[in-house]
């Protein structure tokens, strides 16, 4: 901006409040996305809010916490000429806050090293550097079949009553790249339940992730429009850490579809035109200002990896949340309910998930050699294996083929031995794909068609 | 600036929407300068003394009272040499530029860049001669502006007259390369045009597509094919492939100018183009395809106004180029990103919404656009004819084609790639679905296939098509009644169209040799996947024939072979063909 404006504009004009929404009248030289203070007689505590829409001398303010107890009668509204801020430090590592910012583990206040936008700006895409350092979570269903990549934004799927906390939990543990570099996890919470924010805590407490994290939570119990605050102070954190003090940052954000009904209080409030489900029409540019603050940029050393997980309501992948979230995001790993039931943990729906990035972070300088042929191998042979599960829950097992019949065991045993792993096992990508070609030995040879022979003679175990 | 006396002032600011009064005589579409940033905007709507401008940059810390300046221009974009390998945002600022002018990896506000180059200097080589009468179009000189394409310095639009100077030598584009004497005067030409990016450039005639663009992709180029000038659309959920499919209609297609705008998707994605164009061969001329390439990145959280405009910045810099008589690409990924960005804006100004809030002007819109494309016969003297292809991506919620983006898109293309998200999930790629599929430039480009593939190519196709229709039909019968109820034919019916999936249509675009196959190679592979088909049906149809028999056989191994074959040894197809020919008729002596 050319002109500095600190001026700060007080007023007592409050004309209406309606939900998170506050009315100004009477006001001057106010900027749109400004912060705003506002004081109600009697209390001590200052409201926080920002501009939304400013009209002649009429000025829309959101207000970041619940509206209840506030007056239009003598409450102060100053107008702040900055837009919302968050002082970053690294010693905001090991620290946990509310999902407004605030200090929430009783420490002392964050010496600030830098007072920092929230709302972020567009990464240049010609300053971005491609992701392409393979992240090993030892988990073979992600290693081997939906490679995630440094630098990626990869959600999780979910739906009510699937265990995506345990494996949120899994990957921060465990995920590692071949330099053998820590990442330090921001991670922030949106309207889950408090056992759900407990959980994390005490998980990252418990394995000593705490000290490189820093937590915002904002739980059910917290305030709704605070939510939309939570993700955006999160990432600013992140960017600092990654950008400007080069460390490697994985970012878990949950969940994402409270963080949207948020949005749609928020929207309903202004009373907007609502696009599909009453979600605000903007849904999809709001989103990707929080998923699109993953990456590299060229000439900084650290990188912001993203994981936000999401709640499909009734499963539905064609849900507003979902959809446009996979429209943004590089990919995604579904949670299958299916696995689930069958106790296979983690439940990840292999064919469903996709990491768009994959092919960046394979190959035999990354993982190995055989890793591409073998997963579209694996990929390939589990899809006959099911096609022959669901014929032969109609026909009867033994009207299959002799090489149905052997890709139906396959399956199976793909499915206990491959996807299914214990919640503190880390395996290592090549034990992965060892256990890959190991169960490979399984389905006749002729049908390895997806990779190539000379893979094949290498690696195949000879039986 | 002198636009002092066009000052208006701010009286609304509502995210990327700015209302403002007092500015003198103000335009439709005309570029404005918003605040004290002087952010870059355009007047969409008039009322009274009230212009709604959209901001094409971040409106953060804007507010009424704060001044306006009018600029008197539409929103426009620069034409001359220097566009080819140039990276832009939606509103063609150079993104290098951008970086380096805000000193940031971010995109910071208020720069102020131009599309091309004031100070690059390039030669010119006249053509029109002093005394020739000239109209818009001809061209007066060339540019060597990359090693692949010839740059067409051409006559701007509207003026006509006698040349009375023309220069050769190196000038930069805003020199004075040409003098034309006109009824109002002697006009100073330099190779920079500016051209409105709301008005499509004009043309002689448009004349009926006949010619395929070859892609190298089987499906498309075989069974789906659009025409040089020719609209597709390809809708798909996310996931199933819409990216990877422009990308690689982008680095294949045998267009010779493409456009590439990245609509709203992701920085990443972009990045990756980035990257790997200049790197990568066109496997059309040898040459790096980014000599032939422009790229217009404006990704999801970059400004959602300027999301708007890029579309239209990207077919008006396309059209410049199949005004010079070149045959034009344009991929829009996504399309759906545009409508949205016009419904948030018309959302904005409390327009009345029409279907899912979309304004009830998103068909004509999609309409105008798509009407874009075409072959035409060039503007000027000289009979030239340029093309330009629109392949656009749309992005339905849900994959739900009867949403009103994708519904208004299907009403104004005539070639359709569905892309299903089943497919996606049995990773069988690219996911376009042979049976909801269509392409209507098939009749258009029967007599091309006759004389320069083989005569038999549209009946070979068709033939394959229905296979793969009946084997729909069938699959449905297995899976109630199981494999063993059927005839023979129709084993081998499913047999073969298996084969017409896995080892024809299924093509993997990551993988060097299997990403691009020449139209001749196509025609082989199918053919020769048919002739067991044609071969075979005679045979397993005779009684007692035991179709296990003909099921092990050898040469079936092979099938999956047929697309390694290098495209110089047609012959190896031919040896296959006998060998099919002699196994299955051998099959025949044994039965007896």
């Amino acid at each position: 901006m050319k002109t500095n404006k600190i001026v700060t504009k007080e007023y007592k004009t409050a004309e209406s409040v309606s939900g998170p929404l506050l009315v100004v009248g009477g006001v001057e030289g106010v900027t749109y996305d400004e912060l705003v203070e506002v004081s109600v007689p009697g209390e001590k505590k200052v409201r926080v809010g920002k501009v939304l829409d400013v009209k002649g001398d009429k000025a829309v303010v959101q207000m970041f916490r619940p509206t209840a107890g506030l007056q239009t009668e003598g409450t102060k509204i100053r107008f702040k000429g900055e837009t919302a801020k968050i002082g970053v430090s690294t010693s905001m590592l090991g620290r946990v806050f509310t999902g407004g910012g605030d200090v929430l583990d009783g420490g002392p206040e964050i010496i600030a090293e830098k007072k920092v936008d929230i709302s972020g700006a567009a990464i240049n895409p010609y300053s971005r550097e491609f992701p392409d350092d393979f992240i090993q979570t030892g988990i073979s269903s992600i290693d081997i079949m939906n490679t995630l990549v440094r630098g990626q934004k990869l959600p999780i799927f979910s739906g009510a009553g699937l265990p995506h906390a345990r494996l949120a939990a899994q990957i921060a543990r465990q995920a590692s790249v071949t330099t053998g570099e820590p990442f330090a996890i921001v991670f922030g919470t949106m309207g889950v339940t408090f056992e759900e924010a407990e959980y994390f805590r005490k998980e990252f407490e418990s394995t000593g992730a705490l000290e490189r994290s820093v937590l915002f939570l904002n739980t059910a119990a917290d305030p709704v429009v605070e939510r939309i605050q939570t993700p955006r102070l999160a990432l600013t954190t992140a960017e600092y850490l990654a950008f400007e003090k080069g460390m490697h940052v994985l970012v878990i954000l949950t969940d994402m579809t409270n963080y949207c009904e948020a949005l749609r209080e928020v929207s309903g409030a202004r009373k907007e035109v609502p696009g599909r489900r009453g979600y605000p029409g903007y849904m999809y540019t709001d989103l990707s200002t929080i998923y699109e603050r993953a990456g590299r940029v060229k000439g900084k050393k650290g990188s912001i990896t993203q994981i936000p997980i999401l709640s499909m309501p009734d499963d539905d992948k064609t849900h507003p949340v979902p959809d446009l979230t996979g429209y943004i995001t590089e990919g995604q790993f579904i949670v299958s309910r299916d696995l689930n039931t069958k106790g296979i943990f983690p439940p990840v729906d292999v064919q469903g998930s996709l990491s768009r990035l994959w092919s960046a972070g394979v190959g035999p300088d990354k993982t190995r050699e055989d890793h591409a042929g073998l997963k579209d191998q694996l990929f390939a042979a589990y899809a006959i294996g099911k096609e022959a599960r669901e014929l032969s829950v109609v026909l009867g097992e033994a009207s299959l083929s002799e090489s149905d019949q052997d890709h139906l065991k396959f399956a199976e045993a793909f499915e206990k031995e491959f996807i299914n792993q214990g919640e503190r096992e880390n395996r290592s990508v090549i034990e992965s794909l060892d256990i890959g070609w190991r169960l490979l030995t399984m389905v006749p040879r002729e049908s390895l068609k997806r990779v190539k022979k000379e893979l094949v003679d290498k690696y195949l175990p000879k039986q | 600036m002198n636009t002092e006396k066009k000052k208006g002032i701010i009286t609304r600011v509502s995210g990327p929407l700015v209302e403002a009064k007092g500015l003198i005589a103000p335009k439709m579409y005309e570029v404005v300068r918003v605040g004290d940033a002087e952010l870059m905007g355009e007047i969409i709507e008039l009322k009274g003394d009230i212009s709604s401008i959209q901001v094409y940059e971040e409106t953060a810390g804007i507010g009424p009272g704060e001044p306006v300046y009018g600029t008197g221009g539409t929103m426009s974009v620069d034409l001359g040499p220097g566009l080819l390998e140039s990276i832009y945002d939606g509103i063609q600022r150079p993104l290098k530029t951008i970086e380096e002018k805000s000193g940031s990896c971010y995109i910071a506000r208020g720069i102020e860049v131009d599309g091309i180059d004031r100070d690059r200097t390039w030669d010119i080589t006249a053509v029109a001669k002093v005394g020739d009468l000239v109209s818009g179009g001809d061209i007066l000189g060339e540019v060597q502006e990359t090693s692949l394409i010839m740059h067409k310095v051409m006559v701007p639009p509207g003026i006509s007259g006698k040349v009375k100077e023309v220069k050769s030598g190196s000038f930069n584009v805003t020199e004075t390369i040409a003098v034309i004497e006109t009824f109002e005067g002697d006009l100073d030409i330099p190779m920079l045009q500016k051209w409105p990016i709301r008005v499509p450039r004009p043309k002689q005639t448009k004349i009926f597509p006949s010619e395929p663009l070859i892609t190298g992709g089987r499906s498309i180029d075989t069974f789906f094919p659009v025409a040089k000038g020719g609209a597709v659309a390809i809708p798909g959920p996310f996931g199933s492939g819409k990216t990877v499919t422009q990308q690689s209609l982008a680095k294949y297609c045998d267009a010779q100018v493409i456009v590439y705008v990245g609509c709203g998707e992701r920085g990443n994605e972009m990045t990756e183009v980035l990257n790997e164009f200049p790197e990568l061969i066109d496997p059309n001329t040898g040459e790096a395809l980014m000599k032939r390439t422009i790229l217009i990145a404006n990704t999801s959280n970059m400004p959602v106004a300027a999301r708007e405009a890029s579309v239209y910045s990207g077919i008006t810099i396309a059209e410049y180029y199949r005004d010079m008589g070149y045959s034009v690409a344009l991929m829009a990924d996504s399309t759906s990103r545009w409508a949205e960005a016009m419904r948030e804006i018309s959302g904005r100004m409390e327009e009345m919404p029409g279907e899912e809030g979309y304004p009830a002007y998103l068909s004509s819109r999609t309409a105008e656009f798509y009407e874009r494309a075409g072959v035409v016969k060039c503007l000027g003297t000289e009979d030239r004819t340029g093309a330009l292809t629109v392949i656009g991506a749309v992005s339905p919620p849900g994959g739900d084609l009867s949403e009103p983006v994708s519904q208004a898109t299907l009403r104004v293309t005539k070639c359709f790639w569905g892309l299903d998200s089943a497919l996606a999930y049995k990773k069988h790629f690219p996911t376009i679905n042979w049976l909801t599929s269509y392409s209507l430039y098939v009749p258009n480009l029967e007599a091309y296939w006759r004389k320069e593939i083989a005569e038999d190519f549209p009946e070979v196709r068709a033939s394959a098509l229905t296979l793969l229709q009946a084997e729909a039909k069938l699959l449905e019968i297995v899976k109630l009644v199981g494999m063993e109820s059927l005839s023979n034919t129709e084993k081998l019916t499913l047999e073969v169209s298996r084969m017409i999936r896995e080892d024809f249509l299924f093509q993997n675009a990551f993988d060097k040799d299997d990403s691009y196959t020449p139209p001749m190679k196509q025609y082989r592979i199918l053919k020769s996947i048919m002739s067991i088909l044609t071969i075979g049906k005679e045979v397993v149809s005779r009684d007692e024939f035991e179709y296990s028999d003909f099921a092990k056989l050898e040469i079936l191994k092979e099938v999956p072979k047929l697309k390694d074959i290098s495209p110089d040894d047609m012959g190896a197809y031919d040896t296959f063909d006998a060998k099919v020919s002699e196994s299955i008729t051998g099959l025949v002596a044994v039965t007896k």
